[in-house]
């Protein structure tokens, strides 16, 4: 199912929490909802899944409107919320089986799914207990098996790996993987490294709007196209090299980043190259080029870049 | 299985696992027993086959005891943040609201119903009006259903289950006693209109083994209000938590 949103608009009082957001994520894709706190990300989910109504736009899932057609919506999404609110003085086993019925999954099946997703989700020991006794891991487990119960085909997370451990998170982002092979998966983080690994597309918001959309290395080229090397010339004058270094054309800054040794980096200007000067001057002068590496700008310079004014 | 009983159950369930149901019932039927057989006017001292003075109890001690029932209901997942995760299942508003108040319905009904043996005690003593009893239940279960209305409304406005109770609790005076005592000092149609709108003379003409469609109305307007207003409440949701 693919979900489309078209311009919404969600206002608390006079603030806008998100603010003519528009996006559409396609049937077997993992987009990864990236964005400081309080930018919108929860917001945008809570109108997907029909919690909060937009003032304006509509949102569609699978050709449903959130306006018309909520129920036939709900029954589609499986949603696991910020702070994944469970009702603690159940079961694991009566809790799944109260959100099965609800989900009106046939009778006969409801024991079935419920074994799968205590399989599937590791909760095996800590079945018989109550939530509230157990870790904030396993209570994580709780939450995405509920919202797994039903096989949705649309899967919405928000923060699905807070509170686990790394081998949990791991086991979490495979699943994921797994799971949006065929599905249609949103899932926000603030670990940047996490929607890095898992999703196929990335959608950054700040102060309610989409600031960029696009795959990882989508975004990397789109916010810098600039050259970042780092060099390492040998057999010279460390301010002499620093001063040729300088007057190579096209050359935006030259830093020295090791204390002793003759090791720089060196920024280009956008959409320029420096590697053939580099090696060019340092054959005119005898020096020894013994490192010459392509710094990649990381995502957290892009979030950065975006974020941050 | 229709989606409003399941979660009707879950809230019973809940009200037993917590214990509180155990001990709104047991208090219960300590209060009414003692007013009933014991202190203030007992049934040996009127010398009368008559259930009237469990009905004065009664209609005191559930409308001390549903806010008790009804504070969580509401509150506690506005609070604990399950509101959210419940109302993006496959259900809508009105449906949770419906069966959160079946399950209190039934709670009361079956607090009651553990009452019956007084009817046979005093049914064995002498004889008793059995149409007057009859509605005199009927009209604590109908006072009771509008009560847990009431109540989820207060408990629709609030996270907080102290403020909802009280809340609820300062609602129901005014249909309890606060109109009735008004009623009083106004002559005339201002008077009528506060009569009208006391809870306590809908209920009296019910004791008295009358059935009136105008008391019906009544209760029934006073549980469709409550359930409206919390069903109005929830369904702004203009809040970030």
């Amino acid at each position: 199912m693919d979900i489309v949103v078209e311009n919404i608009t969600k206002k608390f009082g006079t603030q806008k929490a998100v603010d003519s957001v528009s996006f559409s994520v396609k049937t077997g894709e993992i987009l990864g909802f990236l964005g400081p706190n309080g930018a919108g990300k929860s917001t945008t989910m809570r109108t997907i899944t029909c919690y909060l109504a937009p003032n304006e736009g509509d949102i569609r899932i699978g050709g449903y409107s959130i306006h018309e057609h909520p129920e036939k919506i709900k029954e589609a999404i499986g949603y696991l919320p910020e702070s994944n609110p469970l009702y603690q003085d159940m079961p694991v086993l009566d809790y799944l089986r109260f959100i099965a019925e609800l989900h009106k999954i046939e009778k006969a099946k409801i024991n079935g799914r419920i074994l799968e997703m205590v399989r599937i989700c590791g909760l095996e020991g800590e079945k018989h207990k109550k939530i509230s006794e157990l870790s904030k891991g396993y209570k994580q487990r709780v939450g995405l098996a509920q919202a797994l119960i039903h096989d949705p085909q649309v899967l919405i997370l928000d923060e699905p790996t807070s509170g686990l451990d790394p081998n949990q998170i791991i086991e979490i982002r495979e699943l994921i993987r797994e799971i949006g092979r065929e599905k249609t998966v949103i899932l926000s983080s603030h670990i940047l490294a996490e929607v890095e690994a898992t999703c196929d597309r990335i959608l950054i918001i700040n102060k309610g709007k989409i600031v960029a959309d696009g795959t990882s290395s989508d975004l990397r080229k789109k916010a810098q196209n600039k050259e970042i090397l780092k060099v390492t010339i040998e057999d010279g004058e460390r301010n002499i090299i620093y001063k040729a270094l300088q007057n190579i054309e096209n050359v935006e800054l030259v830093d020295i980043i090791s204390q002793s040794g003759n090791t720089f980096e060196i920024q280009s200007k956008p959409g320029t190259s420096l590697r053939r000067n580099i090696f060019k001057i340092c054959v005119e002068n005898n020096w020894v080029l013994t490192e010459i590496t392509p710094t990649e700008t990381k995502l957290e310079d892009v979030f950065r870049e975006l974020t941050m004014n | 299985m229709s989606t409003i009983w399941i979660i009707t159950k879950r809230e019973l369930k809940s009200f037993f696992d917590s214990l509180l149901a155990y001990i709104v019932i047991i208090a219960f039927l300590v209060f009414t027993g003692l007013f009933t057989w014991i202190i203030g006017q007992p049934v040996f001292l009127v010398k009368q086959a008559s259930l009237q003075s469990f009905f004065g109890v009664s209609y005191w001690a559930l409308f001390i005891f549903i806010p008790a029932l009804t504070m969580k209901l509401i509150a506690e997942e506005r609070s604990s943040g399950t509101l959210e995760m419940i109302l993006t299942k496959p259900l809508n508003d009105a449906q949770l609201l419906i069966g959160k108040f079946l399950a209190v319905l039934i709670l009361v009904a079956l607090t009651l119903f553990l009452t019956i043996p007084y009817y046979f005690t005093i049914a064995s003593l002498g004889p008793i009006d059995h149409g007057a009893t009859i509605m005199g239940y009927v009209g604590l279960l109908l006072m009771s259903a509008a009560y847990i209305s009431i109540g989820l409304f207060a408990s629709s406005i609030t996270n907080n289950q102290i403020v909802s109770f009280l809340l609820a609790l300062f609602i129901g005076i005014f249909f309890h006693l606060v109109f009735d005592i008004l009623s009083r000092y106004f002559p005339g149609l201002i008077g009528n209109i506060l009569n009208y709108l006391s809870l306590s003379s809908h209920y009296e003409s019910l004791t008295r083994g009358v059935i009136d469609s105008k008391d019906l109305i009544y209760f029934l307007s006073l549980i469709v209000l409550g359930l409206f207003g919390a069903e109005m409440v929830i369904s702004r949701r203009n809040t970030t938590n």
